[in-house]
């Protein structure tokens, strides 16, 4: 049909941000970050930009942010869920049961046995996607809105997790499974940097052939030097980020009581740095699976298709029910893994495990531009969204803020962001 | 007698009590445009939307090209071949143009992954059709204006082999300009052999676009007539007063003569 002359191809030039063709509003979210680390950086004097402080906050943010990366589709396809902090309690439980009771009395594997922690990891696995299945279950095909399933599935699973447990806490756990929990688990300098390049080099390879696949259908590519300058810009952040863990070295004393588990003697001037973690290698494989689901399968376009319009997923032949069984499915599954992370990095299962975290994973996606109307939100934006939530809590800490004035600053941050981002919606006319 | 492409028989269907469509029978031949016409809540969007698979009749039969069909969603009606242009053309406005294209039908590539260059290539080609003008590919569907939307919804009806189509007031919200290219596009459609229900309000749409035309009143079919031969007073006259135009004119009973 006929249409107005401004839909013509640009042909004018392009301003430098055009032509690398990077999303504005993850950019502003990256400089807003930057000058909160910088900010807190100065206030504490140097002490917030060390390794160490930056290998604590991302051990920190690992468990909210692989949470809300589920919760992202969740919100997309415009329901809640209020219980991710109670599941990731249920499921804690569930795994801390199994490694020190179920296990050792029903097939006599104690902890320490090479099979313990992944069969715990998969008997919680398990849980949560049966749990997170049957919130999908209520909500898709009994119709019961999101907020209500989810409201009493925090009451519910919060306790359930208690009752399981006697309220008692529950450790230490097999040490095959704290490895997942950061500090005890890492790769160590070398591996790390192996990481890092073969990361680097992936990340390459992905812009090189979207470049290829636009070129063979003749759609209009991006200059070449623009692509030089991203793949210059990716590379320095994967690197550095792997440079900056290992410069966080393992403290002298530490080192001297691993080397005597070992009986050895630990040489003199001998160092060693911790590098990156493995939970921080979970919530990456977690980010690029989402990522990939969300942008390349049909589940994912489904998801947003319905988002933005349910009557139309629907009238096109998608079954949406099926859909929201599925992506509540993949939220309890999600919870599980971030149970393993959380209880892991703690070395027990306590009762509070995971208390008012959907609240922390609801504001991560939230703050990360995920609309609560549906239809659009991004993986990186919600991982990037905990990042920013965790500086601000830590760094709070640091300066030494009074808990109630860090709350509400925390509080205050939420909803001054959504106020930004819709006004930042309204001027972009993005929807 | 050649067998109908579509045969609704005696359906109904009701909510809370009230018949929306009450034992109404309609047909449709290969290479010919039905009109439906009524006032609002005459029941003929309900009907359209039982043929493609929105709703499910309570009693009544669909048979396709002499067969009994069984439409239970909108999957089972896009397997019959029937592609529907929604009034409210049913995009999701958050996806660009070639997504909602291919909405429940995406391409992939060998590994299962969505394959967006080539629905963006399909999707070009088939604008380049429809809409020459067409250029905004990578935006929203929100951002483009009602003709264009439009074009999107028919390219996505027509891209499939479509044998039925379903267009539910395919014109409402066009300029003068963008309704002639739907009457061509039709036209076109007719010449391939495709069979077209038309929904409209507009008695003159009906009269230049339609072969026959059944006329719906409170759940009710008035009649199915040749609009050869009726004027336009005898099909105001079905709608406002629900009055049938002697006997002559064929019932909505399948005989066609040809």
């Amino acid at each position: 049909m006929a249409q107005s002359d401004t839909d013509l191809p640009q042909a004018a030039k392009k301003s430098l941000f055009q032509s690398l063709e990077l999303d504005t509003r993850m950019l502003g979210m990256i400089g807003a970050f930057v000058v909160l680390c910088l900010g807190f950086d100065f206030l504490t004097e140097g002490r917030f930009l060390t390794p160490r402080n930056i290998f604590n906050l991302t051990i920190q943010t690992v468990s909210v942010a692989i949470m809300a990366t589920g919760m992202v589709f969740v919100i997309v396809t415009r329901h809640i869920d209020l219980s991710v902090g109670a599941l990731l309690a249920t499921c804690s439980a569930i795994m801390a049961m199994t490694q020190t009771a179920i296990l050792p009395d029903l097939l006599g594997f104690g902890l320490e046995h090479p099979a313990t922690a992944w069969i715990t990891i998969l008997v919680g696995l398990i849980a949560g996607t049966v749990i997170g299945a049957f919130h999908g279950w209520l909500i898709g095909y009994l119709t019961i809105p999101a907020f209500i399933v989810t409201l009493g599935g925090l009451l519910v699973w919060r306790n359930v997790a208690w009752y399981l447990t006697s309220g008692q806490t529950i450790g230490p756990l097999d040490s095959t499974f704290q490895k997942f929990g950061g500090i005890s688990g890492t790769l160590g300098t070398t591996w790390s940097w192996i990481f890092g390049v073969i990361a680097t080099l992936f990340a390459i390879w992905a812009l090189w052939n979207s470049r290829r696949n636009k070129i063979k259908h003749g759609f209009e590519v991006k200059p070449i030097w623009a692509e030089g300058v991203l793949a210059g810009i990716i590379s320095v952040a994967i690197l550095g980020f792997v440079a900056i863990l290992n410069a966080y070295e393992i403290p002298t004393r530490r080192l001297a009581r691993m080397f005597e588990d070992k009986g050895e003697v630990m040489p003199d001037g001998f160092t060693a740095a911790y590098g990156l973690p493995v939970s921080v290698l979970l919530l990456i494989a977690v980010a690029v699976g989402m990522t990939i689901i969300a942008r390349r399968t049909r589940f994912g376009r489904y998801i947003f298709a319905t988002g933005g319009n349910p009557d139309a997923a629907e009238l096109s032949g998608i079954n949406t029910r099926l859909l929201t069984v599925k992506i509540f499915a993949l939220m309890g599954a999600l919870c599980a893994i971030s149970a393993v992370v959380a209880s892991a990095r703690l070395a027990n299962h306590s009762n509070d495990i995971g208390t008012l975290d959907e609240l922390r994973v609801i504001a991560a996606a939230v703050i990360g531009g995920t609309a609560l109307a549906g239809g659009s939100g991004t993986i990186y934006g919600a991982i990037l969204g905990a990042l920013i939530m965790q500086s601000l809590q830590s760094g709070m800490a640091m300066v030494g803020v009074d808990a109630p004035l860090q709350n509400i600053v925390v509080g205050t941050v939420l909803v001054a962001a959504v106020l930004i981002d819709i006004i930042y919606r309204k001027r972009t006319g993005a929807k | 007698m050649t067998t109908p492409l579509v045969d609704m028989r005696n359906i109904r269907i009701s909510f809370g009590g009230v018949h929306a469509v009450d034992d109404v029978s309609v047909d449709l031949y290969p290479g010919e445009v039905v009109g439906l016409l009524g006032h609002n809540g005459a029941g003929k969007s309900t009907l359209i939307k039982i043929l493609s698979g929105a709703y499910q009749a309570d009693s009544g039969e669909i048979w396709i090209n002499g067969e009994k069909a069984e439409i239970h969603n909108p999957r089972d009606a896009r397997r019959y071949n029937i592609e529907t242009i929604y009034q409210t053309l049913a995009l999701a406005d958050n996806l660009d143009a070639a997504s909602n294209l291919f909405l429940g039908r995406e391409l992939v590539t060998g590994l299962g992954m969505v394959d967006d260059d080539a629905m963006e290539a399909e999707c070009r080609k088939i604008m380049g059709r429809l809409n020459p003008n067409f250029q905004k590919f990578s935006e929203p569907v929100s951002a483009l204006s009602g003709g264009q939307r439009q074009s999107v919804a028919i390219a996505r009806a027509v891209y499939f082999d479509a044998k039925i189509l379903i267009m539910d007031e395919p014109t409402a919200a066009l300029g003068p300009h963008e309704t002639q290219m739907v009457a061509e596009l039709i036209q076109q459609l007719k010449a391939q052999g495709i069979g077209i229900f038309l929904i409209s309000h507009d008695i003159h749409d009906v009269m230049d676009l339609c072969d026959r035309a059944s006329v719906m009143k409170n759940g009710k079919l008035v009649g199915t007539v040749d609009v050869d031969k009726v004027t336009d007073d005898d099909l105001l006259g079905m709608i406002i007063l629900g009055k049938h135009p002697g006997k002559g004119a064929s019932e909505g009973s399948g005989e066609k003569s040809n």
